[in-house]
C-alpha cells in the first residue's frame, strides 16, 4: 500500500512538472527550436532511441562512472577506516583534506585534460574527485562515532586487526558510512555530465554538447530527462544494496 | 593470593579539579570467590573494576592476577558490562561465538560450545534472534553466555543488572549466583543495590566516595541458596545499612 502510495506521488508530480514546461512553452514566444514542447523532447527521445545513439552513450557513461564511483568509494573507505582509527594522524591531514573538498571537481578539468588528454580518464577522475570527500569524510567521523563499548568488549576478547576492522569498526560504522556513500552518488552523477562536457567526445555530457552545437534543443532536453532518470533509477538500486546490507546485519544500529 | 590489590591509587582531573577515584585500595581475593564491589557513586568501584579488568592503569600501588601485574585486557577474565556490549549486526548465535573466534576455535565447535552456553543462560532457540529483537535481559544473558563460552577464570561484572527492571533483575540474580556455582567461577561485581549484594556475595566490600576507599569488608556467611526474605539474609542486610551510616573511617573486617 505504501509503495502504491509513492508510485501515485511520483506520477501526479512528474505529470505537473510536464504540464508546467507545457504552459510555459505555450505562453512563452521563443523560436521553437530553442524551446521545444515536451512532445518534441519525447519524440526527440525516441528518435535517439531508434538510431542507438541514446543507449550507446549511456552505456559509455555508466562505464565512466561505475569505474569512477566504485573505485573512489573503495579507496575513500580504506583510507577512512585507517584514518578514522589514528586521529593524530588524521589531524594533520584534515586542514589539507578541507582545503581540497571545496574546490569543484570541474576546476579540476582543464587541469586533468591536460595530463590525461580527451577520453573516458578525464570524466573518470572528476567522478572519483566528487565522490572521494564526501565518503573518505563520513568514513572518518563514523570511525570516531563508533560506540566505544564495541572497541571494549572486542579487546576484552582479544580480537585484533585486521579483523577488529572487518568485524566490529566497519559494520559498527556502516550505517554512516553509507550514508556518505549515498549522498557521494548523487553528486558525482552530477559531476559525470560536467566531466564529459568538457573532457570527453561520446557519453551523455558530450551528448548535450553535442546537441547545443547541432541547435538540437530537443535532444538537449530529452537528455537531460534520460540524465535524471537514471540519477534517480541509481539511487534506487543504491538503496536497495544498502537495505540488503542492514538486513544481512540484523537491520543493525 | 589469586587477586591481589595493593595501595591502588587513581587520581583523575576534571574541571580542572583533582579528584581521588582510589586512595590506596588494598584487597585480596581467593580463586572462586563472588565478591561485590558495593558503594554509592564515584566511590571507584567501577574505576577498580576497570583496572582489574585492565581497561585502565592504577597511577598508583599495584594490581595483580596470579601473580602477574595487569596491564591490559585478556581474554581470560571477561567483563560484563551494564548495556550488554552486544554487536547488533551479529545474531544471538554469532554473539556468543565472537570471542571463540579469536580463540580459532573451528566453525562446528563454536556453535556447539555456544549453544551450550545458550542453553545455560536458558535462551535456546534464541541463535537466529538479532540483538534488539530481545529484551534487555534477554540481551545480559547473552552476554553471559558470550563470555561463559570463553571459559574465563574471572568474570568482572559491572553493574550489570542496573538498567533491568526489578523482577528480570532478581530472575538474573539467581540465574548468575546459580551459575557461578555450577561454572566455579571467580566473580568480581560491581553494584550500588545492597539487596542485590548480600544476595550474592561471599564478601561485600563496601566502598565510601570521595576520596574511593574501602570501607570494610563483609563475610556474607549465608551459603549457596538464599532467600531474600529468610531472617539471616536480612540481618546481613541490615549490617550493611548500618555501615552506611557509620561516620567512621576506620577500616572494619567484619565476621557475622
Amino acid at each position: 500500500m505504501k509503495k502504491l502510495l509513492s508510485l501515485k506521488n511520483v506520477v501526479i508530480s512528474i505529470a505537473i512538472l510536464i504540464l508546467i514546461w507545457q504552459i510555459l512553452f505555450s505562453v512563452s514566444s521563443y523560436n521553437k527550436a530553442l524551446f521545444p514542447s515536451p512532445k518534441m523532447a519525447f519524440d526527440a527521445l525516441l528518435e535517439m532511441i531508434d538510431n542507438g545513439r541514446l543507449f550507446e552513450n549511456i552505456r559509455t557513461s555508466m562505464y565512466r562512472f561505475c569505474i569512477g564511483y566504485l573505485s573512489s568509494v573503495i579507496v575513500a573507505v580504506v583510507l577512512g577506516l585507517i584514518l578514522g582509527r589514528i586521529p593524530k594522524v588524521f589531524r594533520y591531514v584534515n586542514p589539507a583534506l578541507q582545503l581540497l573538498r571545496p574546490i569543484s571537481p570541474t576546476a579540476w578539468m582543464p587541469f586533468i585534460v591536460l595530463l590525461f588528454g580527451i577520453g573516458d580518464v578525464p570524466a573518470i577522475v572528476i567522478i572519483f574527485i566528487a565522490a572521494f570527500f564526501p565518503v573518505l569524510l563520513s568514513t572518518v567521523s563514523a570511525v570516531g562515532n563508533i560506540d566505544p563499548i564495541y572497541l571494549k568488549v572486542s579487546k576484552n576478547f582479544g580480537i585484533k586487526q585486521p579483523s577488529l576492522t572487518w568485524k566490529v569498526i566497519f559494520p559498527a560504522a556502516f550505517p554512516q558510512i553509507a550514508n556518505g556513500i549515498h549522498l557521494a552518488l548523487g553528486t558525482a552523477w552530477i559531476f559525470l555530465v560536467a566531466g564529459e562536457m568538457v573532457g570527453a567526445q561520446s557519453g551523455l555530457g558530450y551528448q548535450i554538447i553535442d546537441a547545443r552545437n547541432n541547435i538540437r534543443a530537443d535532444i538537449l532536453l530529452a537528455t537531460i530527462l534520460v540524465i535524471g532518470v537514471i540519477g534517480i533509477l541509481l539511487d534506487g538500486i543504491l538503496k536497495l544494496i544498502e537495505k540488503a546490507v542492514m538486513k544481512s546485519w540484523g537491520g543493525a544500529v | 593470593m589469586y587477586i591481589e590489590i595493593k595501595d591502588a591509587c587513581k587520581n583523575y582531573v576534571q574541571d580542572g579539579k583533582e579528584f581521588t577515584a582510589l586512595d590506596h585500595v588494598s584487597l585480596n581475593i581467593e580463586k572462586g570467590e563472588f565478591i561485590c564491589l558495593l558503594g554509592p557513586s564515584g566511590c571507584g568501584k567501577s574505576t577498580l573494576l576497570n583496572a582489574l579488568a585492565g581497561f585502565e592503569r592504577v597511577s598508583g600501588g599495584s594490581v595483580k592476577i596470579d601473580g602477574k601485574e595487569v596491564t591490559a585486557p585478556s581474554i581470560n577474565n571477561i567483563t560484563i558490562f551494564q548495556n550488554y556490549g552486544l554487536l547488533p549486526w551479529r545474531n544471538v548465535l554469532r554473539n556468543v561465538e565472537l570471542g571463540l573466534e579469536s580463540k580459532k576455535v573451528p566453525k562446528e565447535k563454536r556453535a556447539e560450545i555456544a549453544k551450550k552456553y545458550l542453553e545455560l543462560v536458558g535462551l535456546s532457540g534464541y541463535e537466529k534472534r538479532y540483538p534488539k529483537q530481545l529484551s534487555g535481559g534477554q540481551q545480559q544473558r547473552v552476554a553471559i553466555a558470550r563470555g561463559l563460552a570463553v571459559d574465563p577464570d574471572i568474570i568482572f561484572m559491572d553493574e550489570p543488572f542496573g538498567a533491568l527492571d526489578a523482577i528480570t533483575r532478581m530472575k538474573l540474580q539467581e540465574d548468575i549466583l546459580r551459575i557461578s556455582r555450577e561454572e566455579k567461577k571467580t566473580i568480581i561485581f560491581v553494584t550500588h543495590d545492597i539487596e542485590e549484594a548480600v544476595f550474592l556475595a561471599d564478601r561485600i566490600v563496601v566502598m565510601m566516595a570521595d576520596p574511593g576507599r574501602i570501607k570494610s569488608v563483609v563475610k556474607v556467611p549465608l551459603g549457596d541458596h538464599r532467600d531474600r526474605t529468610s531472617e539471616n539474609f536480612l540481618y546481613v542486610r541490615d549490617k550493611i545499612f548500618d555501615l552506611f551510616n557509620m561516620k567512621s573511617n576506620e577500616y572494619i573486617e567484619y565476621i557475622i
